[in-house]
């Protein structure tokens, strides 16, 4: 299982999960802390199709880091603008982490997994 | 009439040179001599280039035909061989323009540099013993360094009539295991004082006075040497679980600074939060 699309998949949704996860250290958000973590893991699994898409075609970890990062910070500030928390965006409490995550799945992505396989010369 | 001393030396010398009536070649100087025979710079009239002549000593005539089994770029290619007018024999080959080893590591040489030359060394051995030729006398001097860097291993299946004690193996019998021997001591040769640890194991490993302790092959030592360089923990070192701890932190730096940051992005809200 090399492929670096499947496999940014895999750490978006692990990585994910485990970052909604998180939540429960804030009492507020427990009630609505199943939401959270799949909120989080389908984000975690989109911010790890794009790297991973991105890894396939650009062989360089820090690229990965930043388009990881900057892919992670977008969609968690898309999150952070649909949610209210205590009747306020939680803009930091999801981008910081969300920028963070979004770098570990881009930096994981390059250097895990295989590109496609070149063309055999006629 | 007495005859002085250095006319003596000059009469003794200018009877050893080479008969090379009869062949394409022209005697340009020597180059160096040991037991096996004599080396000589000589021009090849037909290809007007510059050739390696060596005269050998007739118990050891076989020689080139053992060179020329091994086409291989660390093995200087024999051109040909033959007998000179005087009875010897000889074989041209190619001349290597470059310093032998222990030359070449006079100067500071980083240790990446240092594992290559080693790993040229031993590619050339494990493909000679794939053909079942043993070298014999591996040592620094039997090591070229070429101006480009290329590496070549000479003389080969010549058993050393004095040897070069730190570099021969204690074996009875020597054998495949004698160049591994060989080769671990010419690899502790190019390492400097401050050696890491698991190149000094490899090493050691390499040069156990039990053959059966050593590693079975040239491919398994040259294994060993790919792991160190690639970050991982290599066969002949049981290495201590905080140098292990160190190795993963030291491969996996990046990610490890990432995932501290993540940690203290998130203590660093759950405080705020709590001001």
């Amino acid at each position: 299982m090399k492929n670096r699309i499947l496999i940014g998949l895999l750490l978006g949704l692990v990585l994910g999960a485990l970052d909604g996860s998180s939540a429960w250290f804030y009492p507020e958000a427990r009630p609505v802390l199943a939401s959270i973590m799949v909120g989080s893991t389908i984000k975690g699994m989109l911010v790890g199709l794009f790297t991973g898409w991105f890894a396939r075609k650009v062989q360089s970890t820090g690229w990965g880091i930043a388009v990881g990062s900057g892919i992670g910070l977008l969609f968690a500030f898309l999150v952070a603008a649909t949610d209210t928390l205590n009747g306020r965006h939680p803009y930091l409490e999801i981008m910081f982490p969300g920028f963070l995550v979004g770098a570990i799945i881009g930096f994981l992505t390059q250097r895990t997994g295989t590109g496609p396989a070149k063309a055999e010369p006629s | 009439m007495e005859l002085s001393d250095s006319v003596l030396d000059h009469l003794r010398h200018v009877s050893e040179l080479p008969d090379l009536t009869g062949t394409r070649y022209e005697l340009e100087s020597e180059i160096g001599r040991g037991g096996m025979g004599v080396v000589y710079a000589a021009r090849d009239r037909q290809l007007n280039r510059l050739v390696a002549l060596k005269v050998l000593d007739a118990a050891l005539a076989g020689e080139p035909q053992l060179i020329a089994r091994l086409e291989h770029p660390a093995v200087v290619p024999v051109y040909e061989n033959g007998t000179l007018a005087d009875g010897r024999a000889f074989y041209a080959m190619k001349l290597v323009k470059g310093v032998p080893l222990d030359g070449y590591f006079a100067a500071p040489r980083p240790l990446p540099e240092r594992l290559r030359v080693v790993r040229r060394v031993g590619e050339a051995l494990a493909f000679a013993h794939a053909r079942g030729v043993i070298h014999r006398d591996l040592k620094p001097a039997n090591v070229m360094v070429g101006e480009f860097g290329e590496v070549y291993v000479m003389d080969w299946g010549v058993e050393a009539v004095a040897g070069t004690p730190a570099f021969r193996a204690p074996d009875r019998e020597l054998d495949a295991r004698s160049d591994i021997y060989a080769c671990g001591a010419l690899l502790r040769f190019v390492l400097s004082t401050a050696t890491p640890p698991a190149l000094g194991a490899i090493a050691a490993k390499a040069m156990s006075a039990d053959a059966a302790v050593r590693y079975h092959d040239v491919s398994a030592l040259l294994a060993d040497l790919d792991r160190f360089q690639a970050g991982m923990a290599v066969e002949a070192w049981a290495e201590p679980w905080w140098h292990r701890l160190r190795r993963f932190a030291e491969r996996n730096i990046v990610l490890l600074v990432l995932l501290a940051a993540y940690a203290a992005a998130k203590f660093l809200l759950f405080f705020l939060r709590k001001l």
